[in-house]
């Protein structure tokens, strides 16, 4: 513990003796051992070594950019996009050793000049339960004046003194950590209450402290349970808006939808390919919103080459749409087998839409997940207002509620059903875009999302833009609080038996068309 | 169908007329059939082993050819449909009269031409990774068996180096092979003392793609105190949105590994692996690794394929072993009759690309060596751990009470693939 301090104090005057100096370097030249427990051994050491200057080391070993030279057998720090030399041998790390790497640098980052480090490292001092920590977390604090960082280490200081504390130690920290959601906190002392030696002042204190969190956690759950479902929804809402125009509006039965999201999802990866090679890396996470458009106009363009190829000469004829489309389908996936290649594609997310955010104790929303509900409702207001709005969504509606008096009228309705088939698919492309972002880029892409979509469409009311949007909200709702209870194989029997269910009840969905519109 | 033929050149022709006095070239082709899938969502993975074949067959008409004869490969497409696999193995069969097939990767498929083998008394490679508990004296099984993969996989995860982990996530894919190997594994785990309440399993259906309570379910799972990992038996499409939520849900193989069972270089080429550095597979094989024949065998996979950038992957290399295997059982028997090679496979020995000698048993099963690999930035897997040697494959598990008693052995006196007695016994009297 002494020496603990004795540390401490080194760093905090900044001033090293020779013999430190010594052993850091004899240290750090250990970490490039050719044994797992030689590497460990030295990253422990220079953890409690204390000497600053490790950070980078121990941070550059982590990340797989320590290398050893083969002519000396210096130890080498090459920078994060840097290529390393020719000569140079990279340190193997296992998982194993980076606990150990990521304990030291927590130690370590308590006494950083940089506020982040210190915020990091004291929050990584909560799982660490190293005999030492209880000591260097108190003294941390004393020097700490940043309210936040001093608020995270107080935290950890808690835990420490949970697992290594004497009993009025823990009934007092017992005390502090009430309330709190955290999973970690409340695992710690769910350990804690099933110690059998646990004296009763103690368990009585752990029991209130749950008992606190309770309520809370609940509504937590099912927060978490809500954003999962708006999440799934947002998912099948983007995967069927594009089908609810062509399927919902026009009334073509078309199986090639998938095959437009997957041509979408196939812009994206061009896009990102030509920005890799191309732009400079730095311009990269644009490239995410430049595949909108040309995803757009790609699967568009293609939805109008079907529409006037194959299905204008079908559309009296459904059975036969079904499966001119159906084989539309096969063509267009063997098509992308034949370019591309069978394997998926790698898109990878910008750096804005990597990670998360904890919203509150435990419950992580992702940022891919938290765009693309933005986006899914940015763009369902846009498309109504196309089809409400504008002179070709008013054409658009004239010809398909009537179709012989939109005629009369001077509508050209060819050309309307063309365009019309075409912003289906062109939408169905955007779809592409955001579902590239969380799920793979495969020849088999749209196959995983054609059935959703039409049980979106159905459940929510054929033709109707808003029956759709509580279609797949309804749905993705459902089937994430299912999943908990029931699993996620009969969840899904279960969505599937009730939507059987609902349409005996009511054919027409959700929010059926009245008057003249629904015979249509 | 399509058939691909391949030609060879004409000095190896006259070359081969001369070694074997006989009119080579009066003589039919030996036929090979490759039963893969190139359509549907299998072909995402076969497409990969039915270039494999043409490459090996290729090679072999470079050579000469085999016993004298040109090797013709006769590739049909059941279309990751399952029915469909039994018919194109019967077409191969009676129609092609293929003297041998390579194919399947799901172990449904395997199951639906398993019967269409047995009753024509053909002789199919199969080359991927399987749950064990079965042994077709029809079936070369040149993939791992759990115990070559699984459980040396869970093994090293409870060691000191693979972090010590004490509580179990075992995620998979629903049907046979994940649902087989958790039955394995569970077994497995119990008998070395971990608890009911420490291992959670979870069942996805094929093509998931949703996995935030899934994964949601894992952190709070792991946030248990003691060390957590997650086995995960995923197969297919489902992976890549697997993994993506993982990254972006902050998991680190430092906090909770994942180990896979079913993710190789070919699916990591599909997934940006920066945020996944650590995450564990157990295969027999790994493209990093460096020996020569490996080296041997990277070059004449991009030379075949035209394109540096493809990558190798464990299924291809059993896909090796089982052809390199097969011709030499050819040459030894002196013919492609199913039986005689049969008897010449026991036995076969085979420098892999693995950089040991893989050696086919009485089982039908290989001695390979296995490998844990760690996720790199690249996408290529870096070798934590291996066995000293080959383990024997197990086709019966010993960990599930009753298939401990089942012997697979296709010798005198067994002469069995599921027996608890030898067929043939000594006569008392």
């Amino acid at each position: 513990m002494r020496r603990v301090f004795a540390i401490a104090f080194v760093l905090l005057i900044a001033a090293l003796p020779a013999r430190a100096a010594d052993r850091f370097e004899d240290l750090v030249g250990k970490l490039g051992a050719d044994s797992f427990a030689e590497k460990i051994e030295a990253a422990q050491a220079l953890g409690e070594l204390g000497d600053g200057r490790a950070i980078a080391q121990l941070r550059a070993l982590a990340d797989g950019r320590l290398y050893v030279r083969q002519s000396d057998k210096q130890i080498v720090v090459v920078a994060p996009d840097a290529t390393p030399a020719a000569d140079l041998d990279k340190v193997r790390v296992n998982n194993r050793l980076r606990n150990v790497i990521a304990t030291s640098l927590s130690s370590l980052m308590l006494f950083s000049p940089e506020r982040a480090d210190r915020l990091a490292g004291a929050k990584e001092a909560f799982s660490n339960d190293s005999a030492g920590i209880t000591a260097l977390l108190e003294r941390a604090l004393a020097g700490e004046k940043d309210p936040e960082v001093r608020d995270a280490m107080a935290f950890s200081l808690n835990a420490a003194k949970l697992r290594t504390g004497s009993d009025a130690d823990r009934v007092a920290a017992v005390k502090e950590l009430s309330g709190s959601v955290d999973p970690k906190v409340l695992n710690l002392l769910s350990e804690l209450r099933n110690d059998p030696k646990i004296v009763p002042a103690l368990a009585a204190a752990i029991d209130q402290a749950m008992a606190a969190s309770d309520t809370k956690r609940r509504v937590i759950a099912i927060v978490e349970s809500l954003f999962q479902g708006v999440s799934l929804g947002s998912v099948l809402l983007l995967a069927a808006i594009g089908l609810a125009i062509t399927f919902g509006v026009m009334g073509v039965i078309n199986m090639a939808h998938g095959e437009m999201i997957m041509v979408g999802a196939y812009a994206t990866y061009v896009v990102q390919e030509l920005f890799r090679a191309w732009l400079p890396a730095s311009m990269f996470g644009w490239y995410l919103p430049a595949a909108l458009p040309v995803a757009f106009v790609a699967a568009g363009a293609l939805g109008v080459v079907i529409e006037q190829s194959v299905i204008r000469w079908l559309y009296s004829r459904p059975l036969e749409t079904l499966l001119a489309t159906w084989g539309v389908s096969l063509i267009l996936q063997q098509l992308v087998r034949t370019i591309f290649g069978a394997p998926n594609k790698e898109v990878s997310n910008p750096g804005w839409m990597t990670g998360g955010v904890e919203v509150v104790g435990g419950f992580l929303a992702t940022w891919n997940r938290i765009y693309i509900i933005v986006f899914c409702f940015l763009f369902l207001i846009a498309i109504a207002a196309l089809l409400h709005r504008t002179a070709f969504g008013l054409h658009m509606r004239a010809v398909t509620q009537n179709r012989d008096m939109a005629r009369a009228m001077g509508i050209p309705t060819g050309r309307v059903d063309a365009l019309t088939f075409g912003l289906g698919s062109g939408i169905a492309g955007v779809a592409g875009v955001a579902l590239s972002q969380i799920g793979n880029v495969s020849p088999n892409l749209g196959q995983i999302y054609i059935v959703d979509s039409f049980l979106v469409v159905v459940f929510g009311g054929v033709g109707n833009l808003w029956g759709t949007l509580v279609g797949a909200l309804t749905l993705g709702i459902i089937n994430k609080f299912l999943e908990p209870v029931a699993g996620a194989v009969l969840g899904k029997v279960v969505v599937l038996v009730a939507i059987i269910l609902f349409i005996q009840k009511r054919p027409r969905g959700l929010f059926a068309l009245k008057g003249r519109a629904a015979e249509a | 169908m399509r058939h691909w033929k391949l030609g060879r050149p004409a000095a190896a022709a006259m070359a081969t007329v001369a070694i074997f006095a006989a009119p080579a070239m009066a003589q039919a082709p030996i036929k090979v059939g490759v039963l893969h899938s190139l359509s549907g969502t299998m072909a995402i993975s076969e497409t990969t082993l039915k270039d494999t074949v043409l490459m090996m067959v290729d090679d072999i008409n470079k050579k000469g050819g085999l016993l004298g004869r040109k090797v013709e490969a006769v590739v049909v497409d059941p279309a990751s449909n399952w029915p469909l696999f039994a018919e194109k193995a019967r077409e191969l069969l009676s129609k092609e009269k293929v003297d041998v097939v390579f194919g399947c990767w799901t172990s449904v498929s395997r199951k639906s031409v398993l019967p269409v083998f047995e009753e024509l008394n053909g002789l199919l490679f199969y080359p991927v990774q399987y749950e064990g508990e079965e042994s077709s004296n029809n079936v070369f099984y040149t993939g791992a068996a759990p115990n070559q993969q699984a459980i040396p996989a869970v093994e090293y995860l409870m060691s000191k180096d693979g972090g010590d982990v004490k509580r179990w996530v075992l995620a998979g894919t629903d049907y046979v092979y994940p649902r087989t190997t958790n039955k394995i594994l569970e077994a497995f785990l119990k008998s070395k003392g971990v608890a009911s309440e420490d291992i959670m399993i979870n069942y996805t259906p094929f093509g998931h793609s949703d996995w935030q309570t899934i994964v949601a379910d894992i952190k709070k799972f792991a946030s248990a105190g003691k060390k957590t990992a997650v086995v995960s038996t995923i197969n297919g499409d489902a992976n890549v949105p697997f993994y993506k939520e993982l990254a972006n849900a902050g998991i680190k193989a430092s906090d909770i590994p994942v180990v896979a069972f079913s993710v190789g270089e070919e699916e990591l080429a599909g997934i940006d692996t920066k945020n996944l550095v650590g995450h564990l597979a157990a295969w027999n094989y790994f493209e990093s690794v460096k020996n020569p024949t490996n080296a041997a065998f990277i070059k004449q996979w991009h030379t075949f394929i035209k394109n540096d950038k493809r990558v190798t992957n464990d299924p291809m290399e059993a896909t090796y072993i089982g052809f390199k295997m097969w011709t030499q059982a050819v040459l030894q028997a002196g013919t492609t009759n199913v039986d005689a090679v049969r008897q010449a496979m026991y036995g076969q020995k085979v420098k892999a690309p693995s950089g040991f000698e893989a050696v086919m048993n009485t089982n039908h099963h290989l001695s390979k060596p296995v490998m844990i690999g760690e996720i790199q930035a690249n996408g290529q897997f870096e070798i934590v751990w291996q066995t000293k040697g080959p383990i024997k494959a197990d086709a019966w598990s010993p960990y599930i009470p009753e298939s401990a008693k089942l012997t697979a052995d296709w010798t005198y006196p067994w002469v069995c693939g599921n027996c608890t007695e030898p067929k043939y016994k000594m006569m008392s009297n």
